[in-house]
């Protein structure tokens, strides 16, 4: 039995957002993950970032594959939606629900095994139709729930606990998504909070599909000394000091003052900004082939490059694409559905 | 038999040489002639240079099954002549082009031979409308041997070449050509020739898979995803076709929204999002994509999720014959998925009842929670077919099922007298309560999943509780069984011992063999089946009749199977009737199937 719920009682004092809600009112039921996951550390940066959003958790849909990272859902947002589907078909089932309800948050949880591999296709084609979500990847490049195999996302370089030597090369989901047209690519580390949180408040708040690859260490399969999605690893190999993040919300003054030529200011849809701050070498998160220079050229190093990685502010997404009407499907009468018997008369005379 | 307004056209063209456009010309001005067609086409896998057939049955009877026995063959197609040749009936006619002459090794027949090829060079300059032309051309000749109404062709040319006013004129052209040499050289009009008619008055001329497409827009369908795949392809873009007319708003946007997906897997699991999100969803596939489909199914299924799935059936298994039809997904369809599972499937008989079991499929959906799978296959889905109007009731209020809205959340105990749980049986039809994403800020939310899950969706490992919500779950089987479509029961002979249950594409050669058997005295009640679950009709006429022929289009009999199962009909009293090799079914072989059985004397005598 691994369902576990979490007492409702908790301080009087707790902060409260302009919704009137607690963290608390953000949580899920209690993890049945290993202690010290890292998708547990993704689960408390989604909390806080829909907690300091003030989104209507009831607004959000959450939706999953199978694995590890697919099970996370519950674990947030109690009061959403979600739904755990099947292994590697999360991405078709938001799109479905995406065309339905246009108006809805989607926030697709998967892992590496679900997307980079059986899933494969399905993200790809996610990403192609410009599907208005966010697509987190909790990925540990392995595969946790069936005990330890090496997934596709595995590096090379980087064997198994037991020391067998991983024979084929990474997908970096990263750069596909960025060949692939995604507007929103970013790279970030389940223990790096600071830099997480802003992430999943921008890829939340971009209008079309948000990436977000989050590297995060499975503690009892790939957390050994030798692995390359370890702890102290990615600790030590990480380069989110090219750009820092700050997500600045809607209503928002941007009171910091940023020296010219080390920050840049990118504007969303919803009127929220991201301040990108230029440290060391630059890279300009407009251009898709420096993203994935800077991916490969940092990898070549053996270093995993984190932060807003690639944006195009301009991009169409789904509904745009296929001109769907400003309402939500699901919402729409079916007196504006249903032609009716007049009209049937002329269908059934053309035919005649 | 045959005549006039009674005989079987067969045309043996070249796949991709511009035959479809003119034999579809060639049925419809029959039909708009007032009688009954039933044209077949019989096509490869293939876009240019295969042979490919097209069959016109004439039936002023109104017998629109297939008919073996070819009286008139349009011979056009070199690489077929043999074949071709060898299906003409004694005393028949065959048709080619005499450009190039040829002798054919048969007496009994009437060869009519038009250089079809020399008149066309003679007339056009340009090499393309020289081959496209030449079917103008037999079409022309056709209507001076069968004694066609030129005017009524003239429409039907008008209509296929809509906006392209100058090709009709040339087109008649070509008409006139070939019915001026006919009128020359050939004793016009023949025996077998086609006079003003009734029995099509007031029917319309469509394809399933149209009318199907055209169902899902009244239907209130929002949602579809598909992948293409042969013969369901249509159906999807009759879809879009009707959608995009009738439902684009003055300001160019759509009320609804099509997913070309990039597999089955993905169709499935975009309709099955916009279901869980309450949009009316669908998609539409063939035998290799219900293989696909099935896991998704499975978890539509136990998660208890509506979506409607069409099944254009093809001739199975594995890529099988992807242009030929079949009745046999009938097992595949009815259990689809690992563990136990068990879908409602309908099954229309023709056009009009894809159109209208279209709603119906989505009311059951969403009252029932869970995918409906509409049987149809490619006879019905590609072939024209001279069917009833369609009709809709504006009284018709579209059944939204059990979702509640954020009032009804609130009040949920004090309506119902229990708190709400996703999967609380609460009214005892064993269909709980859903709620949609985004509905409440507070209630109603719950976690979806194929896992196990207990009466509040919550997750489970307790063998009890699993045991329980799968219960519940077959439990809501029947109630589906008093929601479904009752079938259609013909009592030929009152107290009678012999009866016969069929479905789907098989009615037109059903019902012409049973009108055949009662001329040769042998009275034979029949059951059509509109569903499945069984309904208790169903239960009591296999009750009433000492042996139940059981026919279908598929080699293991997959609806008996079905029957003895799902339905407890003893095995010995249902008698297979079986036919599998991808064409329509035809009455001489229900009448075959029959006979043999019933009087196996006069079966061997014939």
């Amino acid at each position: 039995m691994s369902y576990i719920a979490k007492p409702s009682a908790h301080h009087p004092a707790l902060p409260k957002n302009s919704l009137g809600l607690t963290r608390r009112d953000y949580e899920g039921t209690m993890s049945t993950l290993c202690a010290g996951c890292g998708h547990d550390s993704i689960t408390a940066a989604l909390i806080e970032a829909c907690f300091e959003m003030d989104l209507p958790a009831h607004r959000i849909a959450k939706v999953s594959g199978i694995g590890c990272s697919s099970k996370a859902p519950t674990y947030f947002l109690s009061r959403s939606h979600g739904f755990n589907s099947v292994h590697g078909r999360m991405p078709s089932v938001t799109t479905g629900a995406a065309i339905a309800n246009r108006d809805l948050v989607y926030i697709g949880v998967s892992g590496d095994g679900d997307t980079a591999s059986i899933g494969l296709g399905q993200f790809c084609h996610a990403v192609r139709r410009r599907v208005n979500m966010t697509y987190i990847v909790m990925n540990n490049g392995c595969y946790g729930l069936t005990k330890g195999q090496f997934s596709a996302t595995n590096d090379k370089t980087s064997p198994s606990k037991k020391g067998e030597a991983n024979p084929f090369d990474a997908i970096d989901l990263a750069q596909m998504a960025i060949q692939l047209g995604a507007g929103f690519v970013a790279r970030s580390f389940s223990g790096d909070k600071t830099q997480l949180i802003p992430l999943i408040k921008a890829a939340i708040s971009y209008n079309g599909f948000a990436f977000l690859d989050v590297v995060s260490p499975c503690v009892t399969f790939n957390n050994h000394p030798t692995s390359t999605k370890s702890y102290d690893y990615v600790r030590a190999h990480n380069m989110a000091s090219e750009n820092k993040l700050d997500y600045v919300e809607p209503k928002e003054e941007i009171t910091v003052d940023y020296a010219e030529g080390t920050s840049a200011a990118i504007a969303m849809h919803d009127g929220s900004r991201l301040i990108l701050h230029k440290l060391g070498q630059q890279h300009d998160p407009r251009d898709p082939d420096a993203a994935i220079v800077a991916i490969r050229s940092n990898a070549a190093k053996g270093a995993v490059a984190t932060g807003l990685l690639y944006i195009n502010e301009q991009q169409q997404d789904m509904h745009d694409i296929l001109a769907t009407d400003a309402r939500p499907l699901n919402a729409l009468p079916m007196s504006e559905l249903c032609p009716g018997s007049k009209a049937l008369q002329g269908i059934n005379a053309r035919l005649s | 038999m045959s005549g006039i307004n009674d005989f079987v056209a067969k045309f043996a063209t070249v796949n991709g040489s511009g035959s479809a456009s003119a034999n579809t010309i060639f049925a419809k001005t029959l039909f708009r002639m007032g009688i009954p067609v039933s044209p077949k086409n019989i096509f490869p896998s293939n876009i240019q240079g295969l042979p490919t057939w097209y069959e016109v049955r004439v039936s002023e009877a109104g017998y629109l099954a297939r008919r073996d026995g070819i009286d008139l063959m349009v011979a056009m197609n070199p690489q077929t002549f043999k074949e071709d040749l060898a299906e003409v009936v004694p005393g028949g006619w065959l048709f080619y082009d005499s450009t190039m002459p040829r002798i054919w090794p048969r007496d009994d027949i009437t060869v009519l031979g038009v250089p079809i090829a020399e008149m066309c060079a003679a007339k056009w300059s340009d090499t393309r409308q020289r081959q496209l032309f030449k079917n103008m051309v037999y079409v022309g000749a056709l209507t001076a041997l069968l004694d066609i109404d030129l005017e009524v062709l003239k429409g039907a040319v008008g209509d296929q070449l809509k906006g392209k006013e100058k090709l009709v004129a040339a087109n008649m052209e070509a008409v006139a050509l070939g019915r001026e040499y006919a009128l020359k050289h050939f004793d016009c009009p023949l025996p077998i020739k086609v006079r003003h008619a009734e029995g099509a008055k007031g029917k319309i001329l469509v394809t399933g898979n149209e009318a199907a497409g055209l169902g899902a827009v009244y239907a209130g369908a929002t949602v579809c995803a598909w992948y293409p795949i042969t013969p369901s392809t249509s159906l999807a873009e009759g879809f879009e076709k009707h959608a995009r007319r009738l439902r684009t708003t003055k300001e160019g946007r759509k009320l609804y929204g099509i997913v070309q997906a990039e597999d089955e897997l993905a169709a499935i699991g975009v309709a099955i999002g916009g279901g869980w999100n309450g949009a009316r969803s669908f998609t539409a596939t063939s035998g290799p994509g219900i293989s696909l489909m099935s896991e998704f199914l499975g978890l539509a299924y136990f998660a208890e999720v509506p979506v409607v799935l069409y099944n254009i059936q093809r001739g199975g298994p594995s890529t099988g014959m992807p242009t030929r039809t079949q009745q046999s997904d009938i097992i595949s369809c009815a259990y689809a998925s690992h563990g136990d599972t068990k879908h409602v499937l309908l099954f229309p008989k023709d056009p009009t009842e894809c159109f209208s079991m279209g709603a119906q499929a989505f009311d059951l959906a969403e009252r029932l929670q869970t995918p409906i799978i509409v049987m149809s296959d490619l006879d019905i889905g590609m072939n024209d077919w001279v069917t009833d109007a369609f009709t809709w009731d504006d009284k018709h209020v579209h059944d939204r099922g059990k979702v509640l809205t954020a009032e009804e959340l609130d009040k949920f105990k004090e309506l119902k007298g229990k708190d709400w749980g996703r999967y609380q049986d609460i009214d005892g039809d064993a269909v709980p309560y859903r709620t949609l994403p985004g509905t409440h800020p507070t209630k109603g939310a719950f976690f979806t999943r194929g896992t196990s899950h207990d009466e509040n969706a919550r997750y489970t490992e307790d063998g009890r509780i699993h045991a329980r919500v799968l219960d519940r779950i077959r439990r809501k089987f029947d109630t589906a069984a008093t929601l479904v479509p009752k079938p259609e029961i013909t009592i030929r002979d009152k107290g009678g011992k012999t009866g016969l249950i069929y479905f789907g594409a098989n009615t037109p050669a059903v019902h012409e063999a049973l009108d055949a058997l009662e001329r040769d005295g042998i009275k034979v009640n029949a059951l059509r089946i509109k569903a499945f679950p069984f309904t208790r009709e169903i239960v009591s006429f296999c009750a009433m009749h000492e042996r139940v022929f059981v026919v279908e289009q598929n080699r293991d009999a997959q609806m008996r199977s079905l029957l003895m199962t799902e339905a407890n009909i003893p095995g010995e009293k249902l008698i297979p009737a079986l036919s599998y090799d991808g064409t329509p079914m035809t009455a001489a072989f229900v009448r075959g199937a029959v006979t043999r059985e019933v009087r196996p004397a006069q079966a061997a005598a014939e």
